[in-house]
C-alpha cells in the first residue's frame, strides 16, 4: 500500500489493546511524550474476546488521571481499526497527530 | 476485607507540599484486592506525583514500596533501613496499617492517601459493598445471615421501618432495604419464626461506643 504516516508516531507492540493499563499510559508520559493512543481491534472483533473494551475503559480512567494531573484528558485517545485497515491506521496516525500537536507539547518534556 | 477509596490527587498533593523525597507504602492485603493501594495503585499515584511535580518544575523523590501487610510489626520493620532517607512517608494501607507505620517510626510524618470506607465484599470485579461494622456482637444468626447492624441505615434490630418501599430503602433507592432481606430469606429457609422474636436492645459497648478495642490471647502471646 505505501502508505505514509508521521515519524513521529512510535509504535509500542502488545499483544493485545487489554495489554495496556493505566501505569504502562502514565510511564510513557513520565519518558517525555506528548500523547498516547491506543490502536486496537474493531469491537467486537477481540481475538482474546474482551482485550479492547477494557483498554477503552482504562483510556476513559487515564483521561481522569490526566485531568487531574493538569495534563489534559486529550492527549490519551482509543481507536479501533482491523488489521486489515491500513488506510484508517494512517489516517488515525495523521488525526492524532494534528490533535496532539494544536495542543502543544507536553509540559512534563524532558523534566521527569 | 477492609474497603477503601484513593483520595483525590489533589488531597494527596496538598499534603505533600512542603516535601521533596517521599515514602510511598502500598499494602498487599486488603487494599490490594480492593484495587486502592496494591502494587499497582502504588505505581499509578507515583507516576501521578512525577507528572504533576515535573509539569510544575518542581522536585520529588518517590521510592515505593508496597509491603506484605502494614498491620503487622515484622514487614513495616522491613522499611526501617532506609525510612530515614525519607522526609515523609504516604501510605496506602488502611487506616490501622497508616497508623501503625506512624507509631513505628515516630519521628516521621506518616500521610494518608486513602479514605478507610468499610469491611466489605467484592461484588463483581470493581464492586465492593459494605457487609460488617465488627459491632462486637454478632446477631446473623437470627437474621437469616444479613446483617441489619451494617446493611440498614437505621441499624435497625426490628425492622422494616417505614421508609421501606418495594423492597428498597428510603435513603437510596438502588439500595436493598436490609429488612426485606432479612424476611425473605428467613421465609425462603422456613425460619421466619425468628422474626416474630423481639431483638433486644443492644449493648453497643462492644462496639465503639466502649472505647476503641483490644483482643488479647495469652496462650499465643510470647
Amino acid at each position: 500500500m505505501r502508505l505514509n504516516y508521521p515519524t513521529n508516531v512510535k509504535i509500542v507492540k502488545v499483544p493485545c489493546t487489554g495489554r495496556v493499563d493505566a501505569l504502562l499510559i502514565l510511564k510513557t508520559f513520565e519518558s517525555g511524550v506528548d500523547g498516547v493512543y491506543l490502536a486496537g481491534c474493531l469491537e467486537g472483533e477481540c481475538h482474546f474476546l474482551k482485550g479492547n473494551l477494557r483498554a477503552k475503559k482504562r483510556v476513559q480512567y487515564v483521561k481522569g488521571l490526566l485531568e487531574e494531573i493538569g495534563l489534559g484528558s486529550g492527549r490519551v485517545e482509543m481507536y479501533n481499526m482491523s488489521s486489515a485497515q491500513g488506510q484508517r491506521f494512517a489516517e488515525v496516525a495523521r488525526e492524532m497527530t494534528e490533535k496532539i500537536r494544536a495542543l502543544g507539547p507536553s509540559p512534563v518534556k524532558k523534566k521527569v | 476485607m477492609i474497603v477503601a477509596d484513593r483520595k483525590s490527587l489533589d488531597e494527596i498533593l496538598n499534603m505533600l507540599k512542603p516535601y521533596k523525597k517521599v515514602l510511598l507504602l502500598g499494602c498487599n492485603e486488603c487494599v490490594t484486592v480492593c484495587a486502592t493501594g496494591g502494587e499497582r495503585e502504588v505505581g499509578v499515584l507515583a507516576s501521578e506525583l512525577r507528572l504533576f511535580r515535573a509539569k510544575e518544575g518542581e522536585e520529588i523523590e518517590i521510592r515505593e514500596q508496597t509491603l506484605e501487610r502494614q498491620c503487622d510489626h515484622e514487614y513495616i520493620d522491613q522499611v526501617g533501613p532506609f525510612v530515614g532517607d525519607y522526609e515523609v512517608i504516604l501510605s496506602m494501607a488502611c487506616g490501622a496499617g497508616i497508623q501503625f507505620v506512624a507509631e513505628k517510626y515516630k519521628d516521621k510524618t506518616v500521610l494518608p492517601a486513602v479514605n478507610t470506607t468499610f469491611l466489605g465484599v467484592t461484588l463483581e470485579q470493581g464492586v465492593w459493598s459494605e457487609r460488617c461494622q465488627g459491632c462486637g456482637e454478632c446477631v446473623l444468626h437470627l437474621t437469616g445471615g444479613i446483617c441489619p447492624i451494617a446493611r440498614c441505615a437505621k441499624s435497625l434490630l426490628n425492622g422494616p421501618c417505614g421508609g421501606s418501599s418495594s423492597g428498597k430503602c428510603e435513603v437510596d433507592k438502588d439500595l436493598d432495604c436490609a429488612w426485606q432481606l432479612i424476611v425473605d430469606r428467613l421465609k425462603a429457609l422456613n425460619q421466619l419464626d425468628k422474626y416474630e422474636e423481639i431483638i433486644p436492645i443492644k449493648d453497643w459497648r462492644t462496639s465503639r461506643d466502649g472505647g476503641p478495642r483490644k483482643r488479647i490471647r495469652e496462650d499465643l502471646k510470647l
